[in-house]
């Protein structure tokens, strides 16, 4: 295996939260009929989940499913699995009407973590971040940029972007966890 | 600046989310429709005072297009619905008539 | 003299004295200080000269509506003109220079204006510098932008940073007064989640300075009780030294934070633009008292009322020993009792009324103070400061019946309520006749998004001019059961008085200031009137009332109602002017937020972008995108590098990072017929492993990009888009496959930035493929055309045999986390083969050689593939695809549009860019016939010539004809129509 590097290979931000670029994260399109038991079943033999609801991400077993559209998921494998899982899926779906494609190397991931992380995105996105669920997905805009975010966790936050953008959106980040500019 | 449902994946977005697509409801001439017909698809555009049909795109969200009832006026939001229909469903048409007495139907 | 007294000053920290420097002076202040009370302790009454007469212009009001005391504050990087006194808070070594005057504030040459005022009346800017037109650029602008002197720019990057952020509400209360305050408690006990913005650094607004009691506790207790219960409420933010500047639709509000103008430096970012949405807001932003009309009423020591008082209780500064009250309303009396009471002197309050009844006058006359009811001043005496004042009778033309010597005169002309929040989405105001005042309608306030109303005026704000009126209206905003009460005395009426005295002839007139920044006075809106301007709007325009930097906060009320009396209509059929965002005016950097440097817009990297970056590129941008232009080795030229990379390319062996290709997979039952509706040619019939060259137009029928198409499986393609182009094309297949084929089962997926993509290119890349190994890339197996997927030394490789180039040529796909590893394996193997990375001028001159088109080159969406001699890549066959019938318009399907063609100047050398060719004649305005242009011209290191393509009239009907060029300078470039080939015709090399 030839090497691989993540966007930004794991550059980090120690700000009045910590940034830090995700490295290589295995992630796979799905896009189908999220109602129809086929898909349900191949979600469940490729990650382990159900099929998340509106908006919701589910996890198991360190990987996870994340609804991104009425009929596209995203889901989360460690990186070196994503073509084969990719492939197990279209394999298991050549009957439906759907589409399994690895997308891991076109985005870029980011953990964003801290008792203020919500303040360094609440810079960047029209999202209110009080009444995000903790299950909750969210697309929106980064500034100029597209983005999803979620909680990863009770004081984390993960972020994601496209890879050709990775830097912008680290500088971002970097701008807006500047000590010395949290909120009140 | 504008906040409207995605009616697709439920987000309250605010304009920045979203790009416009202008009028919805266009029926497509494509090769053998006359000139009087193609120019209509093409060029001919409702600007009305009031009641408006619209298509937007969730581009910073779910990336799903979806349609919007509005007023040009006063921006009332009427409804949002999905972008798969080929007129107004009857309930927000009825809903925008109880809001606008003096609006004359859809088509 | 105004100075600092021994005692008072509830805002200001006598134990932490600052210095501050006005025009190099230094002068003693103390922390919660602002600007303007900090010089006013220290005598300077003078602060700036007004922008047309270039008059002495002193303080006047004590907060957002001062419209003279703007000064420059700080220096280098720190340096911000126009920053109000009376806002900004003083801190240790703030630095402020008086705008406006030149040589010096003290003696100033453009004030020789103010001796010819008679000769610039309103309009006069229209008046004379109409003619001769030619004098307006090269001699009347120059002047009057040299002579124009408010703040100057800023001529050093701003050394501070700023952001901005997101906030939501249920509700958003503007303004922290007692109003705002109480209906901020209401909203938060009914558990709606609040935020409230107050744009001074303390809470409590008027009613704190004016000494009330409310609910038996005095109103500074009050206020500080309420500020701690809203503070220990989860559901509610406070923010202070935050103001609203603007109010947009669907409860958006927008609010500008001012952390670290007072503490420079701190390394906190200096302001924060809040961007709030608020199911609904509260507008408690009080009300702004009026200026009066009388003669010298813009001399430094004439002042606001409740400013005076301001001065007073909250910073202990007194403007004068002798201050003389004039007045029309009760509330100007509490400005003679704070005097009395910090020990000063009130020589008279002038009352306009005829009779004085209230309580509050009576106080003031059982403190013995004289009250002259149904006076007025005729005239203020005085030049840099006042020395005293002529009282005359309110109803006649102003003869003098007594002086009085003054040092100050505080003047009170009514309240109007702050409605601009309230305006700026739509709300509309009625005219209240008794306290003259425009004030919100509530039946006809901003609409949100539900068509429902989004604001609410509380208090002040919505023409309460009683602390237990404010109280009660904002109580029953979200409150239940009894408002605070308060001690405050009832009030009379007050008596509208729109100039002083009201007989006052031309000669007073003239010296009555409307807007004392902009030197528009009585006389000069009559004037307008006179003229017969009849709308508000036009009149604020020709007489400039209200477009200083203020907006007319305090006194464009009074020019609203000269201008009426003028045309003999009343108030409210003149109306107002446009109330407009921002409240007061932004910062930039504000604006900007956090995009400025790096991240002023998204730069899109490759991932080979790092080794570009280290090789001697020089970028060109491709969108957001970042492109290598070319490779410069040191001491190479631009045009050399890129005259090597061609013939290397040609010779040898090129390397081109093409990963910002767009590459979008289209896959499902029903994909191929969707290619053929989106693509002129046919791509269902694509063979598995195959590529297509395709052309997509927009349904008018104009071409929007092309690319190579590969079939990837029996139900799957891969489009390639132009760099430019990917965003854009895969939002135009979802659009069509989302809202008019719903039913088509197609799905796509942007793989734009999946992969790394390098083209191999020239004689020798076959040579190192093979040496790299892995996959067999012969001509045999992987003609021109074809698509294979394996492994290419060791890296997981789609390899395209496709050519932009004419050359032999590899486009080989990678993970784009491989494609950095991937790129610098194939350099270092290439080293062999004579390999050099080329960019995109090379990729540019490669392609023109061979006559290939480039989308944003020969087309500009008026261009069809027809025009380009592209009929090839369009079916005839199909019954329709995007844009077809629009190329069967009349206009389109024209035997007489212009076509492509190459062009070949006689005498070898480069045409210019985009220049026309010209036919005999003239069109209808005169100007020279064209038949057709150059959309393509470079330099041919392979053929040593200049080289073009060009839309043509019957171009292609016309080879070897001479075409003129005209170009810069008279030169007429001669070139002749040639095959638009120009480099291998037979595709020999290609063929390899």
């Amino acid at each position: 295996m030839p090497d691989t590097v993540s966007a930004l290979n794991g550059k980090t931000y120690a700000g009045f939260v910590d940034i830090a670029e995700a490295g290589l994260q295995g992630m796979i399109t799905l896009r189908g009929d999220l109602a129809s038991a086929a898909l349900a079943k191949a979600v469940k033999a490729a990650v382990g989940t159900k099929v998340p609801d509106q908006r919701r991400i589910v996890t198991a077993g360190g990987k996870s499913a994340l609804w991104m559209s009425p009929d596209e998921l995203l889901l989360l494998v460690p990186y070196v699995e994503a073509p084969g899982i990719a492939a197990q899926l279209s394999e298991s779906l050549s009957g439906e009407h759907a589409m399994a494609v690895n997308v891991s190397d076109a985005r870029a991931m980011f953990r964003i973590k801290g008792a203020k992380a919500s303040q360094a995105l609440q810079k960047l996105a029209p999202v209110d971040f009080a009444s995000l669920g903790d299950d909750e997905v969210r697309r929106s805009r980064i500034a100029q940029v597209a983005g999803a975010l979620w909680k990863s966790g009770p004081q984390e936050f993960t972020l994601v972007s496209f890879r050709s953008v990775a830097g912008y959106v680290m500088g971002l980040l970097e701008s807006s966890a500047r000590p010395g500019s949290e909120i009140a | 600046m504008l906040i409207l449902e995605c009616p697709c994946c439920g987000v309250k977005a605010e304009e920045t989310e979203l790009a416009p697509g202008g009028e919805a409801h266009l029926k497509r001439f494509g090769p053998g429709s006359s000139d009087a017909d193609f120019d209509s698809y093409m060029f001919a555009r409702a600007n009305p005072k009031g009641v408006h049909f619209e298509r937007w795109r969730h581009a910073n969200g779910c990336g799903k297009w979806f349609l919007a009832a509005r007023c040009t006026a006063t921006l009332e939001v009427f409804g949002t619905y999905p972008a798969q229909t080929t007129e107004p469903p009857a309930e927000l048409q009825a809903y925008i008539k109880s809001r606008r007495p003096e609006w004359e139907g859809y088509k | 003299m105004s100075t600092r007294l021994a005692r008072g000053g509830r805002l200001i920290d006598r134990t932490k004295p600052i210095t501050v420097t006005f025009n190099g002076r230094r002068m003693a202040g103390y922390l919660g200080d602002t600007l303007a009370s900090a010089v006013l302790a220290n005598d300077q009454m003078m602060v700036g000269r007004s922008f047309k007469y270039h008059r002495p212009r002193g303080v006047v009001a004590s907060g957002a509506e001062e419209p003279n005391a703007l000064v420059g504050l700080g220096t280098g990087g720190r340096f911000e003109p126009n920053q109000r006194m009376t806002t900004t808070e003083a801190f240790d070594g703030a630095e402020t220079a008086s705008q406006n005057h030149w040589p010096s504030l003290e003696f100033d040459i453009g004030a020789i204006n103010n001796k010819f005022g008679r000769l610039l009346p309103g309009g006069f800017y229209y008046k004379t510098f109409m003619w001769p037109r030619s004098f307006w650029k090269h001699v009347y602008e120059p002047i009057i932008r040299q002579s124009a002197g408010l703040g100057k720019v800023p001529t050093d990057r701003d050394a501070d940073r700023y952001e901005q952020a997101y906030a939501f509400a249920d509700v958003a209360v503007v303004g922290a007064g007692i109003a705002g305050l109480t209906a901020a408690l209401g909203a938060a006990k009914a558990g709606k989640r609040v935020i409230v913005l107050e744009m001074t650094p303390a809470c409590g607004g008027r009613a704190v300075v004016d000494g009330i009691t409310i609910d038996g506790q005095g109103a500074d207790a009050w206020v500080a009780a309420a500020v701690e219960a809203l503070r220990g409420m989860d559901n509610v933010t406070l923010m202070t030294r935050t103001m609203a500047t603007g109010l947009y639709d669907h409860g958006y509000l927008m609010a500008a934070e001012r952390i670290a103008d007072h503490t420079p430096g701190d390394g906190r970012p200096k302001q924060r633009l809040w961007r709030i949405r608020a199911g609904e807001v509260i507008t408690a932003t009080g009300a702004i008292e009026r200026t009066l009309s009388f003669a010298g009423n813009d001399i430094p020591g004439v002042m606001l009322a409740a400013a005076v008082r301001d001065y007073v209780v909250n910073y202990g500064v007194s403007i004068g020993d002798r201050t003389v009250i004039v007045t029309n309303n009760d509330d100007a009396y509490r400005t003679a009792l704070a005097l009395l009471d910090a020990g000063l002197r009130v020589p008279a309050v002038i009352d306009a009324r005829a009779n004085v009844t209230g309580a509050l006058a009576q106080a003031v006359r059982d403190r013995g103070v004289r009250v002259l009811a149904g006076h007025g001043v005729a005239k203020v005496h005085g030049g840099k400061r006042v020395t005293g004042v002529a009282i005359c009778a309110q109803a006649g033309e102003g003869a003098m019946i007594e002086e009085i010597a003054c040092d100050c005169v505080a003047m009170s002309g009514g309240w109007s309520p702050v409605v601009h929040l309230w305006s700026h989405c739509g709300g509309k105001l009625n005219w209240d006749e008794t306290s003259a005042m425009f004030r919100p309608d509530p039946q006809r306030p901003p609409l949100g998004a539900d068509g429902r109303g989004m604001v609410r005026a509380v208090g002040s704000a919505n023409g309460m001019l009683t602390a237990d009126a404010v109280l009660a209206d904002a109580h029953a905003a979200f409150g239940s059961g009894a408002a605070p009460a308060t001690d405050a005395p009832a009030e009379a009426a007050m008596e509208p008085v729109w100039i002083m005295p009201q007989g006052a002839g031309p000669k007073l007139r003239m010296k009555m200031w409307l807007d004392p920044q902009n030197d528009v006075k009585v006389s000069d809106v009559q004037l307008a009137a006179r003229e017969g301007y009849e709308s508000v709007e036009h009149t604020k325009r020709y007489t400039t009332l209200g477009m200083a930097t203020d907006q007319g906060k305090m006194s464009n009320i009074n020019g609203l109602a000269v201008l009426s009396n003028a045309l003999h209509q009343p108030i409210p059929a003149t109306g107002t002017t446009t109330f407009r965002p921002p409240y007061t005016p932004l910062n930039f950097g504000a604006i900007a937020g956090e995009a400025r440097g790096e991240i002023f817009q998204p730069l899109r990297r490759t991932p080979i972008h790092d080794w570009h970056e280290t090789h001697g590129v020089e970028w060109e941008p491709v969108g957001l995108w970042r492109r290598p232009f070319c490779y410069r080795r040191p001491g190479e030229s631009t045009e050399a590098a890129v005259n090597r990379e061609v013939r290397n390319t040609r010779q040898n062996l090129g390397l081109l990072d093409a990963s910002t290709l767009g590459k979008i997979l289209v896959k499902g039952p029903d994909a191929g017929k969707f290619l053929d509706m989106l693509y002129t040619g046919v791509m269902s019939t694509l063979a598995v492993g195959k590529c297509r060259y395709g052309l997509m137009c927009n349904e008018q029928g104009f071409l929007s990009d092309d690319g190579v198409v590969v079939r990837l499986s029996e139900d799957s393609w891969l489009c390639h888009t132009t760099s430019g182009g990917a965003d854009r094309i895969h939002g135009w297949m979802e659009d069509w496959l989302q809202c008019e084929w719903w039913d088509w089962k197609v799905h796509t997926a942007n793989l734009t930035e999946q992969f790394a993509q390098i083209a191999v290119v020239g004689p020798n890349a076959r040579k190192l493929l093979e040496k790299l190994g892995g996959m067999d890339v012969s001509k045999e197996t992987l003609p021109f055309m074809a698509f294979a997927e394996g492994t290419l030394g060791g890296f997981d490789a789609r390899v395209f045999r496709i050519s932009f180039s004419g050359e032999l040529s590899y486009e080989i796909a990678v993970p784009a986390s491989q494609g950095r590893a991937f790129w610098e394996k194939l350099h270092d193997a290439g080293q062999e083969f004579g390999l050099m990375p080329y960019g995109t001028e090379c990729l540019h001159i490669l392609r023109a050689e061979k006559g290939f088109i480039m989308i944003g080159d020969e087309t500009d969406g008026t261009v069809i593939p027809q025009d380009l001699n592209m009929a090839w890549a369009i079916s005839k066959k199909k019954a329709d695809y995007l844009g077809k019938r629009g190329q069967e318009r009349s206009y389109l399907a024209s035997a007489d549009r212009w076509k492509l063609v190459g062009l070949e100047t006689l005498d070898g050398s480069v045409l210019p860019d985009g220049v026309y060719a010209v036919a005999p004649g003239v069109n209808a305005n005169g100007q020279r016939n064209v038949q057709g242009r150059v959309t393509s011209t470079y330099f041919s290191p392979t053929l040593g010539r200049g080289i073009a393509m060009g839309l043509v009239k019957h171009g292609p009907d016309r080879m070897g004809e001479v075409l003129d060029f005209p170009g810069d300078n008279g030169k007429i470039h001669q070139a002749r129509i040639v095959d638009q080939v120009f480099f291998d015709k037979e595709g020999a090399k290609n063929d390899a």
